[in-house]
């Protein structure tokens, strides 16, 4: 994993010290909350409906037990006794006092986290795959450069007052697990014919109240040349990004605006002062920076297959949640294991300060003392050897973290929505709860299949509700909640924005609404093979519309 | 019969609170000092920017209430939710409860 060098931990420490100066003066009166509430932004502090909110970067969803128990301790102590996983691989704290925070600060910079950047109009956190350094299908681990974008864009002075905010997604696979193509800018990383690595680069995808799919403008860019060529991308951006209308400040309004073999020239134009620069990456810190990322080694554990197969006989929950969150690694002998955050009928993304310890405990036991958070509200053990599984499985069981729904209906991403979010028009987590509780029979949930159901709670989009296969966006009509299903959306290599089906529902009347989805997907598949989204592609809204609406459908 | 209060986020701790009778800033909304009329309403106004302005709360703004049986409440839900808290069984040791009520 990265450490801190010397300059990283100067200005970690140095912000802290600034903003509890900052906070001192706020709570003095001296300053405004005007003049105030940029500063606490900067430092990851909102104000939501019940209390202040504060947001922590995780660096591209990679932890280490000492630091989850460091996310335990603040949630402990400050906090009511857990903590939220996002969307963006962070996680946030819904309780904490104005005063405490600079104390917080003090304890994440003990274990080489902050909150910078985790708001404002600046490049916020890169986020990855979340199987990343373990992946059979990865070109390379994606997160050494991440971390150069890292420190590239820490309190960048350039770009740290741009249009909006700006969010970058890495992956290293086809197979896109980090959601590239809804990201301002997305890197795929890649080799050439000549063995080399870098970077097709997409830019201006995104979702909120105009979802766009990103557009490719560089096939394959080196990778000594990604600070050089981002760093034209942001100049442009920041020049010609909208700043009259926040509602179009977004790159991919510029994008769109612009056209984007336009806006790509422009970019190359940039990029042609910059190339042979200073930003010019240095192959040698490339590979110092690579090597703290260096995967553990593990070491062969062949016993594991035979145990595995016999555990797998005795015990169907087992058998379930192997298959579902289980995946291959790069090693035969080890599995990537995804530790679901949505027990059924529970909160997505919601864990205990009690949780998070055990599964400090259990990484440290069991993954080489990595966890990964994913932008699908669950965490990881990347490297976790088959043979220990079955203890493993039984330590998180005891703790209510051993759902078997993996990318199943009941896999739910929520925003926190109007039970907490200021800006939020309507509930996205009772909305959720309903749902996989309908769907919580476990044959049920692998009768269905894969299905990736994502809601927010206003139009910003928090919980990716355009690109979930079943997406439901809650907005307030004549004072209620009023829920919009949109169906066919998908995050992944190939992304698709969903499409309103039709009028929206009464909350009372959704879980029925995905229920009717469900099974009008159900009798209409050539079988079990044809996944949701294939079906949805291959036959679009009619079925469901007319399921959902009858001959009346679709007026709205 | 429907009115105004008061209502905001204290600065130390961000809480929601409610404008009293008392000219205190209190956490139960039903204490809330309803402004049934104009001049009421313009008082309000005056004490919520008055306290912005020596930094006891931020965000200060009059909602919509009705008086009832309970007591009062909030014409919005996103103020009934900031009034009774989140609907939801968000504590650690609730966590696998059913969900609650949609009613909030």
């Amino acid at each position: 994993m990265y450490r801190y060098d010397e300059f990283d931990r100067d200005f970690v420490s140095a912000r802290v010290a600034q903003f509890r100066d900052q906070v001192e003066r706020r709570l003095t009166g001296e300053i405004s909350e005007d003049a105030f509430k940029p500063l606490r932004l900067m430092n990851g502090v909102y104000l939501q409906l019940h209390a202040y909110m504060l947001r922590v970067a995780i660096p591209y969803g990679t932890l280490s037990s000492r630091q989850m128990r460091m996310l335990a301790h603040i949630g402990r102590k400050y906090d009511r006794g857990y903590g939220h996983f996002t969307t963006r691989q962070n996680i946030q704290y819904n309780w904490p006092k104005l005063g405490d925070i600079p104390g917080i600060l003090d304890d994440l910079a003990s274990v080489e986290m902050h909150a910078i950047q985790t708001s404002g109009n600046c490049i916020r956190n890169v986020t990855a795959d979340h199987f990343a350094g373990a992946a059979a299908d990865e070109v390379a681990d994606p997160r050494p450069y991440a971390e150069i974008l890292r420190q590239w864009s820490s309190l960048h002075p350039e770009f740290s007052f741009l249009p909006r905010k700006f969010k970058i997604a890495v992956t290293a696979a086809e197979n896109d697990r980090a959601a590239i193509q809804v990201h301002d800018i997305g890197l795929q990383l890649k080799r050439n014919d000549d063995g080399e690595i870098g970077f097709a680069v997409y830019i201006g995808g995104g979702q909120g109240r105009t979802p766009m799919i990103a557009k490719k403008i560089k096939d394959f860019l080196p990778e000594a040349d990604l600070l050089s060529y981002i760093t034209a991308i942001m100049r442009v951006y920041n020049l010609h990004g909208r700043r009259d209308n926040k509602y179009k400040a977004r790159i991919k309004i510029l994008v769109h605006e612009t056209g984007t073999e336009e806006l790509a020239a422009q970019i190359e134009a940039e990029w042609a002062h910059l190339r042979e620069g200073e930003l010019k990456l240095p192959d040698a810190d490339i590979a110092r920076i690579t090597d703290y990322f260096a995967p553990p080694e593990l070491p062969a554990r062949a016993e594991g297959w035979a145990e595995l197969a016999a555990w797998k006989k005795s015990d169907s929950g087992f058998a379930s949640w192997v298959n579902r969150n289980v995946r291959p690694h790069r090693h035969p002998d080890y599995g990537m294991v995804t530790i679901s955050l949505k027990p059924i009928g529970g909160i997505p993304g919601d864990a205990s300060s009690d949780q998070m310890d055990v599964i400090a405990d259990l990484a440290e036991q069991y993954g080489f003392d990595e966890i990964r958070v994913t932008h699908e509200q669950n965490l990881v053990l990347p490297h976790v050897a088959l043979a220990d599984l079955e203890p493993l499985y039984r330590a998180l069981q005891a703790e209510g973290l051993a759902t078997a729904n993996s990318g199943l209906v009941t896999d739910i991403i929520a925003c926190p929505g109007l039970d907490y979010c200021a800006l939020a028009n309507a509930r996205s987590i009772p909305v959720a709860q309903e749902i996989s509780e309908r769907f919580g029979d476990q044959a049920r949930q692998e009768e269905i299949g894969d299905l990736k159901i994502k809601i927010s709670g206003c139009i910003n989009a928090c919980g990716h509700h355009h690109v979930g296969h079943i997406g439901i966006l809650g907005v307030e009509k004549k004072g209620a909640e009023l829920y919009q299903i949109t169906l066919g959306g998908s995050g992944d290599e190939n992304t698709s924005i969903g499409e309103i089906v039709g009028r929206g529902f009464e909350p009372e009347k959704v879980t029925d609404a995905i229920e009717t989805i469900v099974s009008t997907y159900l009798s209409g598949r050539t079988g079990t093979g044809e996944t949701f989204i294939d079906y949805y592609r291959r036959v679009g809204a009619a079925p469901f519309k007319q399921a959902l609406y009858g001959d009346t459908a679709a007026a709205a | 019969m429907t009115g105004k209060i008061l209502t905001a986020n204290r600065l130390i701790d961000g809480v929601s609170v409610w404008f009293s009778a008392n000219s205190e800033w209190v956490e139960n909304i039903h204490e809330g000092f309803v402004a049934r009329h104009e001049e009421a309403v313009k008082a309000l106004e005056v004490a919520g920017a008055a306290a912005q302005a020596d930094n006891t709360v931020v965000d200060a703004n009059l909602i919509d209430v009705e008086e009832g049986e309970g007591g009062l409440r909030a014409i919005r839900l996103r103020e009934r939710i900031r009034a009774d808290g989140p609907t939801i069984a968000y504590l650690p040791n609730a966590k696998n409860a059913p969900s609650s009520s949609r009613a909030a």
